[in-house]
């Protein structure tokens, strides 16, 4: 019972020196999902027996003396946004609730070559459009630390998972920050990495030029051991870096001299809670103590982050989404019923003698998507594929995407200045801790304004980590968040390494029945 | 500037969704709030930017011409709502 | 073609499939008429998660077309989503390219040999890469009607050539789309076959009436559904008139307010166009960059390695066939239409026999005309029957006085049924040359036994030689009537 609270580079030594058996770990987190899974809410499906029998394959393999991978036997989650051949794939809608795709994504390829057992899928803001994860058209994944609360979004199953203990290592996506968010507020280490490090190939799309996917872990050691073995080059992505995958497994434990660190002035101001304030600054000073030097920078257009990751991302989405029609795949509205309803509605047209409107009513094709499409997204999705088509819309597309098009230049160009100066940028992850499940359900904007801190690190496309740094008087967690660099994920695990070998945040286990 | 109805009914055609009466008032207004909150991009000077549309500098990712094995059509059919074991069927295309 | 009540004005959108094994963005392959659905991927399909990588040689085989066509190749070209719903288009949007094509601002050159239009150069607007979307074929079931989509075709790269509205009549239409596919053959970009649906074609048609000094532009109307050249002919030649009497009757014109472009589909069986349904938010396709490709640079070296790599192109070898070998316009047509194996074939025996007009006249008829009735193409033809070796070494024979035409003829006749060689058949059916004294000798026989024929030589009856000649050759099988004819002309002269 207790190996479910141990990290994974500790279980992947135990593993390795056949201390324990795959089964067993794995038998381990089963008996742990199925004890306080239904009330988390954390997966939409677990492969019980297909697990096991896996794990007792790797285990014969370990016996008789195979060489195996650094994953070999490890129990690992996957948000359900992320294909997985022959099995569930719902991204948390009902659009795709018997979704099964006949290819995995490259990640998950990457992983099951390097022998983890797939535990299962997790939950999700569907189509990663949410900070909370109440926008899953499977129910909410409560927060670990206080069931009442949200676990942030989009990857609230995945950062739920790794604080609750029901799987050593995690997988999320991270389009706004949709890993480091959960990460935060659900106390466990999350990391975004450099757009183009890891494949998207197999990643349901959100959007295209933002989305990446992630480690999310107990530690920065157990999210390097993950990071390694998902990050590279992939043909099937023509977006994806062709720059060697260092060995990142090897260098986290390495600390870093003379660190200079950033602190963005424009973060520190109006909307961000005290508590959360505090715990950043007090985490700083650690940086201090530990020989890094700290200084104040600006980015100016970081204030106008939102405004262009909410027109970029919803066109974006839009466009991805437009092929969930019904007609190859997922949901089809009832045909009969649809066609009933039509005709009907003309009959009532006809009668009233509006023949002109009777015959401007959609065609039978064009209803079925258009009935299709509204059973089988919820309203969060059906918002932004709104806001999208709107923003590239004839007469509108220069005034709201291409415009947003040139402010994310401008960010990224604060991104260069900043680097220029500082090796790490440090500050908060978001304004507050989590609040209560159904707290901000009515006003979109609200939710979306708490993305503030981490939206321009996917618009610039540099990489991000969020960190345990402590909790609020209620006992909720609190992230620091730290950026660096493209394709220096290396210097954020060892920083975040650093800060985890002077602290003991991250070592904290919410209290679960 | 807020949006109006008839430009919401329109999107809602052009995004193929059908939006109940309730949804349609809500829709105007939050698409509202959230337009009018986006238009602050107007305030910054962007005529010499060029815009950004990708996160990586990548060009001339282009592979070779070498056929490989495509999916048998009953895993390529097998996600289908509704088709013949031939092909995906539909309420009849205009036109066809 | 301008008659006095309009001018045709037509601009034609031009979509080729290229030469591909694969598809654009996917592996899967490009064969055509295998089972549906069959030949897709996640990719083409365009299932969840799924990602689009850009097919090199699909880019290479554009590149060609578009400098074949003199386009201007700009450094940097970027992949746009056009988007709409169709169901044979499963991702909801096209890939293609909106303000920053591939190649720009060419030209193809046409002429009629015939003389039906005066040569012109229509300029070409842009051609740019997209791929293709998939099939739709109506279906009834118990009363119900169905689509059946097979998305084999999806993904396959198509190379999209706009042209200018430059052509001003059906004829010149129907040679715009013969020379390009001309040129698309000759550089082995697309086999341009209509029937296959490797080119499809849609007219934008309409006329300018003359008005005082200027003109009036009536509406323009897109025509679609031609299913091969000579459809296209006959649309536009259907289609001017009933515009002008449409014209005559609503006076409408190009730019009045609410006036916008209408589609009409051509029905090949009633010979004749029809409205077709109106769609109407399909013209806002909400382009915008493509955010999963990244775009494509090239340099100046590139392009120029590529137009170097070209050949001869069909316009240059024209002009070279016509002028260096002497050959006329018309033959020179015949010959380069026949494709780049016959020109070679050509230029084989001209340069060996060193008479171009002579080996012209005998490709551009009795060649083509085997070429034809056996249906085969020229390598088959100078690999199973006549080489262009064995062509020269009769017309040698021929140019040696050796053998008449008519006698060429048959030799070469029985040259396409064996092995063997001009000479030996020669030899074989007894042929000899009519050496000069022989020929001298027959004509003074001739002459003597027709003594009127003399005189009206004399006279300036110049046909009465001719009349000699039958019987010249039933003495001799083997003499040239022209030389007879020559011949006995000058010794009348002299007797």
């Amino acid at each position: 019972m207790t190996l479910c609270f141990e990290t994974a580079v500790s279980l992947a030594t135990k593993l390795r020196d056949r201390e324990i058996t795959s089964v067993e770990l794995t038998q381990a987190f089963l008996d742990r999902i199925e004890r306080l899974n239904d009330q988390l809410g954390i997966y939409l499906s677990v492969r019980g027996e297909a697990a096991l029998a896996e794990a007792a394959q790797i285990d014969r393999r370990r016996e008789s003396g195979d060489e195996l991978g650094p994953l070999a036997g490890m129990p690992i989650a996957v948000k359900d946004v992320l294909c997985t051949e022959g099995e569930l794939t719902t991204c948390g809608s009902k659009m795709l609730e018997e979704f099964k795709p006949p290819y995995d994504a490259t990640v998950v390829a990457r992983i099951k070559q390097a022998g983890a057992i797939i535990l299962g899928k997790l939950n999700m803001d569907e189509f990663a459009m949410g900070s909370s994860t109440e926008n899953s058209a499977f129910g909410p994944t409560r927060n670990p630390w206080d069931t009442d609360r949200i676990p942030g979004g989009s990857s609230g199953g995945s950062a739920a998972c790794i604080a609750a203990s029901l799987a050593p290592l995690a997988i999320g996506t991270d389009t706004g920050g949709s890993i480091r968010q959960p990460a935060s507020l659900c106390g466990v280490t999350g990391l975004k990495p450099t757009y183009g490090r890891v494949s998207r190939y197999g990643l349901v799309a959100f959007a295209s030029s933002l989305d990446q996917v992630g480690p999310l872990a107990k530690t920065a050691e157990d999210a390097a051991l993950l990071l390694e073995v998902i990050a590279g080059h992939d043909d099937a992505d023509s977006t994806s870096a062709n720059v060697p995958v260092p060995e990142y497994s090897q260098s986290v434990s390495q600390p870093l001299e003379n660190l200079r660190i950033g602190l963005v002035r424009e973060h520190f101001g109006e909307g961000l809670d005290a508590e959360t304030e505090a715990a950043v600054r007090e985490a700083i000073r650690v940086y201090e103590s530990l020989g890094a030097s700290v200084e104040e920078i600006s980015m100016p257009h970081s204030k106008y982050g939102i405004a262009t990751y909410y027109i970029i991302a919803p066109s974006e989405a839009s466009s991805n989404l437009a092929r969930y029609d019904g007609v190859h795949y997922g949901r089809r509205c009832d045909e009969k019923a649809m066609l009933a309803e039509l005709e009907q509605e003309r009959q009532e047209l006809i009668a009233a003698g509006k023949q002109d409107e009777a015959n401007r009513l959609d065609s039978p094709l064009v209803r079925m998507y258009r009935q299709t499409r509204a059973e089988g997204f919820g309203a969060e999705v059906k918002r932004r594929i709104m806001l999208g088509a709107y923003a590239l819309s004839a007469g509108y597309y220069d005034a709201y995407y291409l415009k947003a098009l040139k402010v994310r230049r401008l960010i990224r160009q604060d991104y260069d200045a900043a680097f220029e100066k500082v090796d790490l940028i440090a500050g908060p992850v978001t304004p507050a801790t989590a609040y209560k499940i159904g707290e901000k359900a009515d006003d979109p904007l609200s939710m979306y304004l708490g993305d503030l801190y981490t939206v321009t690190t996917n618009l610039a496309g540099v990489a991000g980590i969020s960190i345990p740094a402590g909790f609020d008087a209620a006992n909720l967690p609190i992230g620091l968040q730290l950026q660096a660099p493209p394709m220096q994920e290396e210097r954020l695990l060892r920083a975040a390494h650093m800060f985890q070998q002077a602290t003991d945040w991250h070592t904290k286990q919410p209290e679960l029945a | 500037m807020s949006l109006e109805r008839k430009d919401v009914e329109w999107v809602s055609l052009l995004a193929r969704l059908r939006l109940s009466e309730g949804e349609l008032e809500k829709m105007t207004q939050q698409l509202g709030q959230i337009v009018e909150y986006v238009e602050q991009l107007g305030e910054l000077n962007t005529d010499d930017v060029e815009p950004m549309a990708h996160a990586i500098e990548l060009s001339n990712v282009l592979v070779d011409d070498t056929a490989r094995p495509s999916l048998e059509r009953n895993a390529a059919l097998a996600n289908a709502p509704k088709h013949d074991d031939e092909c995906y069927r539909v309420p009849a295309v205009l036109g066809d | 073609m301008t008659t006095p009540d309009y001018k045709i004005v037509i601009g034609l959108e031009v979509h080729v499939q290229l030469a591909t094994q694969t598809k654009l963005f996917c592996r899967c392959s490009t064969k055509f008429g295998m089972p549906p659905n069959t030949q897709t991927c996640p990719v083409c399909i365009g299932m969840p998660g799924s990602l689009p990588v850009m097919n090199r040689e699909a880019y290479q085989l554009g590149l060609k077309a578009a400098i074949a066509l003199n386009c201007n190749i700009p450094r940097f070209t970027k992949w746009d989503r056009k988007q709409y719903y169709y169901p044979d288009l499963p991702k909801g949007y096209q890939i293609s390219q909106f303000d920053l094509p591939m190649s720009e601002h060419g030209y193809l050159s046409i002429s009629d040999p015939k003389g039906q239009f005066e040569p012109k150069k229509v300029r070409i607007l842009r051609a740019h890469l997209e791929d293709d979307a998939g099939k739709s074929m109506h279906d009834e079931v118990a009363g119900k009607a169905d689509s059946r989509i097979d998305l084999n075709r999806t993904g396959t790269p198509l190379l999209e050539i706009v042209s200018e509205p430059d052509l001003n009549s059906p004829e010149e239409a129907k040679a715009y789309l013969t020379e390009l596919k001309l040129l698309l053959n000759y550089i082995d970009v697309s086999d341009c076959n209509m029937q296959e649906g490797s080119l499809r074609v849609d007219a934008n048609i309409n006329l300018h009436i003359p008005d005082g000094d200027g003109f009036i532009a009536t509406p323009i109307v897109e025509v679609k559904n031609m299913n091969s050249f000579r459809a296209v002919e006959r649309a536009m030649t259907f289609e001017a008139p009933r515009q002008f009497d449409e014209w005559k009757q609503t006076g409408q014109k190009k730019d009045d307010p609410g006036v916008t472009k209408t589609t009409r589909g051509w029905d090949d069986t009633a010979q004749v166009t029809r409205p077709m349904r109106y769609k109407e938010e399909s013209s806002d396709y909400r382009y915008f960059p493509d955010p999963d490709l990244v775009p494509v640079t090239v340099t100046d070296e590139q392009v120029e390695q590529v137009r170097e790599s070209l050949g001869e192109l069909p316009a240059a070898l024209r002009e070279r066939v016509a002028a260096d070998y002497g050959v006329s316009d018309y033959d020179a047509d015949v010959i380069v239409n026949g494709g780049r194996g016959l020109v070679d074939y050509f230029l084989a025996v001209a340069k060996s026999c060193g008479d171009g007009k002579l080996a012209s006249n005998w490709i551009t008829q009795t060649i083509a005309r085997e070429l034809n009735d056996r249906d085969v193409a020229i390598e088959a033809f100078a690999a199973d029957f006549v080489s262009a070796e064995s062509l020269c070494e009769l017309l040698a024979l021929v140019q040696d006085r050796m053998l008449t035409t008519a006698r060429a003829r048959e030799v070469f006749a029985k040259m396409l049924e064996s092995d063997k060689s001009a000479a030996e058949i020669v030899k074989s059916l007894g042929i000899e040359k009519v050496d000069d004294s022989a020929l001298t000798d027959l004509c003074k026989e001739l002459l003597a036994a027709n003594p009127k024929a003399v005189a009206d030589i004399k006279e300036g009856k110049l046909k009465a030689a001719g009349a000699l000649i039958g019987q010249a050759r039933k003495k001799n099988p083997n003499v040239d009537p022209q030389a007879v004819r020559e011949m006995c002309i000058e010794l009348a002269r002299v007797t």
